[in-house]
């Protein structure tokens, strides 16, 4: 089953509408409580760092049988240093990015603890590309 | 705990009334959205300044179903219809975070982490 997403920067009351929909989705099907937790905080994360820090984007989720894969793919100003970005307490959010209770610059370490496979890639100048599995 | 007691032991106002049923055991105070995503949050309360939709968001991610806003924060009508779609009760108190955590902690409430 495949899904795809529209995902608007610095749009905030928007942000997480996306994931919210894909976890009433999948609560639809026979998979533990624990994963699909698991499965929308990591979805929820990268979402709102699309808000935050990209222009634009689109989420593309692939649910399988035994897992599902979700790509984000945003035109943004990307990301300079990927180790140093996964760093929890790195973050270069703005004051308003801030102020809607974000920017601690743990969404990243918090996606990474909730999947499976997650793979990070960026052109800086151009946009990041951020693929998340869970296995079910 | 039910929702009622919890609302009556910190003096506020149910703003957003479903049927909840909820018994709580636990409570979180945090006005970072990512630090509440960092733990799971079944049967907790979350204690919070921060009154925004994503407060709302975050609650329907994590599963919680009830959330305390501090200080008379305003809590936006966008705020509300969302929660009462995702069955999220709100309390509104004049009450600050430092004092409803230390009046849910003396009646009993554990904490998360
Ligand atoms: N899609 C993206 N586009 C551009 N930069 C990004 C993107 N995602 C993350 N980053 C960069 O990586 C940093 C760390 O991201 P992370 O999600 O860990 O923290 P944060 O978003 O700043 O704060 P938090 O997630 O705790 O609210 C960000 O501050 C930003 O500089
Ligand atoms: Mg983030």
């Amino acid at each position: 089953m495949k899904m795809q997403y529209f995902i608007q920067g610095g749009d905030f009351s928007a942000g997480g509408r996306a994931s919210t929909e894909v976890k009433s989705i999948i609560k639809q099907f026979n998979i533990s409580p624990e994963k699909i937790r698991r499965i929308a905080i990591a979805l929820y994360e990268a979402e709102m760092n699309v808000v935050a820090h990209a222009f634009k984007g689109k989420m593309d989720v692939d649910l399988r049988p035994d897992h599902i894969r979700v790509v984000f793919i945003d035109e943004g100003p990307g990301i300079e240093d990927i180790d140093k970005a996964m760093e929890e307490g790195f973050s270069t959010a703005s004051d308003e990015v801030r102020q809607m209770g974000f920017g601690a610059g743990m969404g990243l370490p918090n996606i990474k603890r909730n999947c499976d496979e997650m793979l990070l890639s960026s052109v800086p100048g151009k946009g990041t590309r951020l693929e998340i599995k869970v296995l079910f | 705990m039910k929702l009622q007691t919890i609302c009556d032991i910190v003096n506020g106002n149910i703003l957003n009334e479903f049927q909840d049923s909820s018994d709580y055991t636990k409570a979180f105070a945090s006005d970072l959205m990512s630090d509440v995503l960092r733990f799971s949050m079944e049967n907790t309360v979350l204690i919070t300044g921060l009154s925004t939709i994503q407060t709302i968001r975050t609650a329907e991610i994590t599963n919680l179903s009830c959330l305390i806003i501090a200080r008379d924060k305003k809590v936006s009508c966008d705020m509300i219809n969302l929660a009462a779609h995702s069955r999220i009760s709100i309390i509104s108190t004049q009450a600050s975070v430092f004092e409803i955590s230390g009046l849910l902690y003396e009646k009993g409430l554990k904490p998360v982490y």
